[in-house]
C-alpha cells in the first residue's frame, strides 16, 4: 500500500476552490495540538489569534498598515513570477525607494507644500525601478541568474541604507545615533481617519496597485504578452514578443511598487530613515504572491491573511503570555498546509495496493 | 527545552494573573522587548526584572510582554497595542523603541511610559539607562591584569555612544594596569548574532588578542574562548555556564529593583516621569563572580568596583583622545552630557570609529 500523487489533466476547479479550507482544518488540527500541549486553551487561543486582530477598528488599521507593503510588492512580484522572472530583490527594491524618496525631506528638511509629497512618492518608485533595472540590465545582457544578482543587491542597498544614516545623512541633532532628521509635516503620508486608527494611504495604493496590475495582466495586450512569454518563450518569440523588453518591463514594474511600498512606510509608518525599514517585507511578498496564486486580486486576500497572523500572533503573545516562537511555529504551519494543500489543484491522491499498481503503470 | 520551560512558566504565570480577579484598582505594567527573551542577554535580562515585578507585588499587578520586536513600524504596533489592551505602564527597552513610544505616549495621555537608553521624553514619558560603563571600567582593569599579549579584542554591535562609552572606559581600565594596552575592535552590526560574533572572537584570537570582551548578547564569543583555553567576559546575564573556564566575569544588568519601584511608584500615584541612569551603587549593574583569576587581581577588581560604588567616576581626568589631544584636564569628571553623546575614542584604541 502506497500513496501516490498523480498529475490531473488540468488544473481541478473543485480543489481550487476546496484547498484553503482543507489548510485551514489542518491548520487548526495542529495548532490545537501545538496550543494544547503548551497548556493554553485551543479554543481561547484561536479566538485571540483570529478574530481579536478584526474585532476593533483600531486593529483593522493595523492589519491595513501590515498588509499594504506586503500587497503592493506581491502584486508587482506576480507580473515577474508570471513572466517566469524570479526577481527574489524585492527587498532591496524597497529599501531603494525608502532611500531615493527620502532624498527630499532629508536633503531638504525646510521644503513644505503639497508638492513635496508627491515628488517623494515619484522618487521613490523611480529609485526602486532603477535598482531593479540592474538585475534586469545583467540577465539580457550577460545572461546572469536574476535570482542570484537581484538577491545579492538585497544586501547591498542594506548596507548602502546603514552607511548612509551612520554618515552623511545621520541628523546632527540626533546625539550620534544612526538615523536621519524626522521629516517634516508635510513629508509625511497622511493617515486616511486619523480619529479612529494610523492607517495611512498606503493601503489605498496597495488597493489601487492590485486593481491596475489586474487590468494589466487580463484586459490589456501586455499582460498577454507576460504570460505568453512566461509560459512559453518561443511561442512568444513566433508572436513578435521581445523577451529582453519583457525582463525590464517586468523588473521595473515590480521594482516600481517596491520602491513605492518603501517610501509610503518610511514616509508614513517611520517619519525618518534609520538603519533598518523593513522587517523582511520584500521576502515575506513572496509568500504573499505565490498564496493569492499570483492573481492581483488573490494577493489583496493572502496579503490580509499572512498580516492577520502577525496580528494575531502578537494578540496570543500579550494575551497569553506564550513565546513570539510558537506564534511563528503556528503561522508557518497555516503557510506550510495551505501552500500543501495547493498541490492537490494539479494533482489528485492515489491509493495503491502492491498488487494492484504494477497493473495500473502498465496500463 | 530551557526555552520551552520559560515560555510554560510564564504561560502559567499569565493564566494564573489573569484568573485571580480583574480587580479595577489592579495595575497592568507591560514591557516591549527587542529579542526573544530566550537570548540569555539583554532582553532575558528585562524579562527577570518583570518578573521580580510580579513576585515583588504579588496580585496588585498584571504583567505582560512583547518579545522581538523589531525596531520600526512594528514597535508601534506593538506599543500602541500594550496602551489599548489596558496596560497602565508601558517600559520600551531598548534604544530603537524610543520615538515609536514617543508617539504612543502623546496618544495616551493617561499611560505611564518609561523607555530605556534614549534621550527624548514626555510629560508620561520617563526614561531609564545603566552606567555600563562603571562594569567596563573593572573589566579593563582585569583584562590588563590577565592578558599575556597586552592585547583584548573588543566585539561591538553599533557605533552609539552607549558602545563608544563602553570601549572608552575599557581602555582606561585597561591602561591603568598597562599603559601600553591596545585593544582591537571588530563591529558585528547587530546585538544578537551568534555566527558572527563566534568568528569575530575567532578572528580577534587569530590577531593576537587574548581576552574577548563584547558589547553584543550572545553566547558564542565566550564559548570560543572556553574552546581555545582563552578568556573573556559575559555580557548582560552570568553566561558562567557556557564558558564554566573561561569567563572571568560578567557585566550583568539588574533591572527589577528599578521596576519595582517605578510600578510600585504608580501604584502609590506617585510616579511622575524622569531622567535616572543607574550604576554599580543602586543595583542595577553588577558584576558577576570573579572566577578563573588569581586571588590578587580579583581583590582588585572588587576594590575598584567597591571605590565605583562610592561615587568615583572611571571618566576622571587626565584622558587623551584617540589623536592624542587632550580632553580631561587632571581631576576633571566628564558630565553625563558628554558621556551620552560620546562619539570619539580615547588613547590606545586600534581602530576608526566608524562617523
Amino acid at each position: 500500500m502506497r500513496i501516490e500523487l498523480v498529475k490531473r489533466p488540468q488544473r481541478s476547479v473543485l480543489f481550487s476552490a476546496l484547498s484553503p479550507f482543507i489548510a485551514f482544518v489542518l491548520t487548526i488540527v495542529a495548532g490545537a495540538i501545538l496550543f494544547a500541549l503548551l497548556g493554553v486553551n485551543p479554543l481561547t487561543a484561536f479566538g485571540i489569534y483570529f478574530i481579536e486582530p478584526v474585532s476593533q477598528v483600531w486593529q483593522l488599521h493595523e492589519l491595513a498598515i501590515k498588509a499594504a507593503p506586503l500587497i503592493l510588492i506581491a502584486v508587482g512580484l506576480s507580473v515577474c513570477y508570471r513572466a517566469n522572472i524570479w526577481n527574489i530583490g524585492a527587498e532591496g527594491q524597497f529599501i531603494l525607494g525608502g532611500i531615493v524618496g527620502s532624498i527630499v525631506p532629508v536633503m531638504f528638511p525646510t521644503l513644505e507644500g503639497p508638492l513635496v509629497l508627491p515628488l517623494m512618492l515619484l522618487l521613490g518608485m523611480v529609485g526602486g525601478a532603477a535598482y531593479a533595472a540592474i538585475p534586469a540590465f545583467l540577465k539580457t545582457r550577460f545572461n546572469t541568474n536574476e535570482i542570484l544578482t537581484s538577491l545579492m543587491l538585497v544586501y547591498v542597498a542594506q548596507l548602502f541604507l546603514d552607511w548612509l544614516v551612520r554618515g552623511p545623512w545621520r541628523d546632527p541633532q540626533g546625539h550620534g545615533f544612526p538615523q536621519t532628521v524626522q521629516f517634516n509635516a508635510s513629508a509625511i503620508l497622511p493617515e486616511l481617519f486619523p480619529s479612529s486608527g494610523r492607517a495611512n494611504w498606503g493601503f489605498v495604493f496597495a488597493l489601487v496597485a492590485a486593481v491596475l496590475v489586474w487590468i494589466l495582466m487580463n484586459r490589456v495586450l501586455k499582460g498577454f504578452e507576460v504570460r505568453v512569454l512566461g509560459s512559453s518563450p518561443r511561442a512568444g518569440r513566433f508572436a513578435g514578443f521581445s523577451l529582453g523588453r519583457m525582463v525590464f518591463f517586468a523588473f521595473m514594474l515590480s521594482g516600481a511598487l517596491a520602491g513605492l511600498a518603501g517610501i509610503s512606510e518610511v514616509s508614513g509608518a517611520i517619519n525618518q530613515l534609520q538603519p533598518v525599514i523593513s522587517p523582511g517585507y520584500g521576502f515575506t511578498a513572496i509568500i504573499v504572491a505565490f498564496l493569492g496564486r499570483l492573481n492581483p486580486l488573490g494577493i489583496v486576500a493572502a496579503g490580509l491573511v499572512l498580516a492577520l497572523t502577525y496580528l494575531g500572533g502578537e494578540a496570543v503573545q500579550s494575551a497569553l503570555g506564550i513565546s513570539d516562537k510558537v506564534a511563528r511555529v503556528f503561522q508557518g504551519m497555516l503557510l506550510f498546509f495551505v501552500l500543501g494543500c495547493d498541490t492537490l489543484i494539479h494533482y489528485r491522491i492515489r491509493l495503491v495496493g502492491f498488487g494492484a499498481s504494477r497493473i495500473e503503470e502498465a496500463r | 527545552m530551557k526555552r520551552l520551560l520559560i515560555a510554560l512558566m510564564t504561560t502559567t504565570a499569565a493564566l494564573s494573573v489573569a484568573a485571580s480577579a480583574e480587580a479595577a484598582d489592579k495595575l497592568k505594567a507591560c514591557w516591549v522587548y527587542t529579542g526573544p527573551i530566550g537570548d540569555f542577554g539583554y532582553s532575558y535580562q528585562h524579562d527577570q526584572g518583570r518578573l521580580a515585578v510580579e513576585k515583588a507585588l504579588g496580585d496588585k499587578v498584571e504583567t505582560a510582554f512583547l518579545e522581538n520586536v523589531s525596531e520600526g513600524p512594528d514597535a508601534d504596533r506593538a506599543f500602541e497595542r500594550l496602551a489599548r489592551e489596558g496596560c497602565n505602564m508601558i517600559f520600551g527597552t531598548s534604544f530603537g523603541f524610543m520615538d515609536p513610544e514617543l508617539k504612543a505616549a502623546k496618544k495616551f495621555p493617561d499611560v505611564k511610559f518609561e523607555h530605556a537608553t534614549g534621550y527624548k521624553s514626555a510629560d508620561n514619558m520617563g526614561l531609564y539607562n545603566a552606567r555600563f560603563y562603571e562594569g567596563r571600567y573593572v573589566l579593563g582593569q582585569i583584562a590588563a591584569k590577565e592578558s599575556k599579549t597586552g592585547v583584548a579584542g573588543y566585539i561591538v554591535s553599533f557605533p552609539i555612544p552607549e558602545v563608544v562609552m563602553g570601549i572608552n572606559s575599557f581602555m582606561l581600565g585597561a591602561q591603568s594596569i598597562n599603559p601600553d594596552f591596545k585593544a582591537k575592535i571588530v563591529w558585528v552590526n547587530s546585538w544578537f548574532d551568534p555566527g558572527k560574533e563566534a568568528d569575530a572572537a575567532k578572528a580577534l584570537f587569530d590577531q593576537g588578542a587574548d581576552i574577548i570582551v563584547q558589547h553584543t548578547d550572545s553566547t558564542a564569543a565566550l564559548q570560543v574562548a572556553e574552546e581555545r583555553k582563552l578568556h573573556g567576559f559575559g555580557q548582560s546575564s552570568d553566561m558562567i555556564k557556557f564558558a564554566p573556564n573561561a569567563q572571568l566575569t560578567s557585566l550583568t544588568d539588574e533591572w527589577g529593583p528599578y521596576y519595582v519601584s517605578r510600578v510600585q511608584a504608580a501604584l502609590d500615584g506617585t510616579w511622575k516621569p524622569d531622567n535616572v541612569w543607574l550604576g554599580i551603587k543602586d543595583g542595577a549593574v553588577k558584576l558577576a563572580p570573579f572566577t578563573n583569576m588569581p586571588d590578587d587581581v580579583k581583590a582588585m577588581a572588587e576594590a575598584t568596583a567597591k571605590k565605583i560604588s562610592e561615587g568615583w567616576n572611571p571618566f576622571t581626568g587626565p584622558v587623551a583622545k584617540q589623536d592624542g589631544t587632550e580632553w580631561l584636564k587632571d581631576g576633571e569628571v566628564a558630565d553625563d552630557g558628554t558621556l551620552l553623546g560620546m562619539n570619539f575614542y580615547v588613547k590606545g584604541v586600534d581602530d576608526k570609529l566608524p562617523q
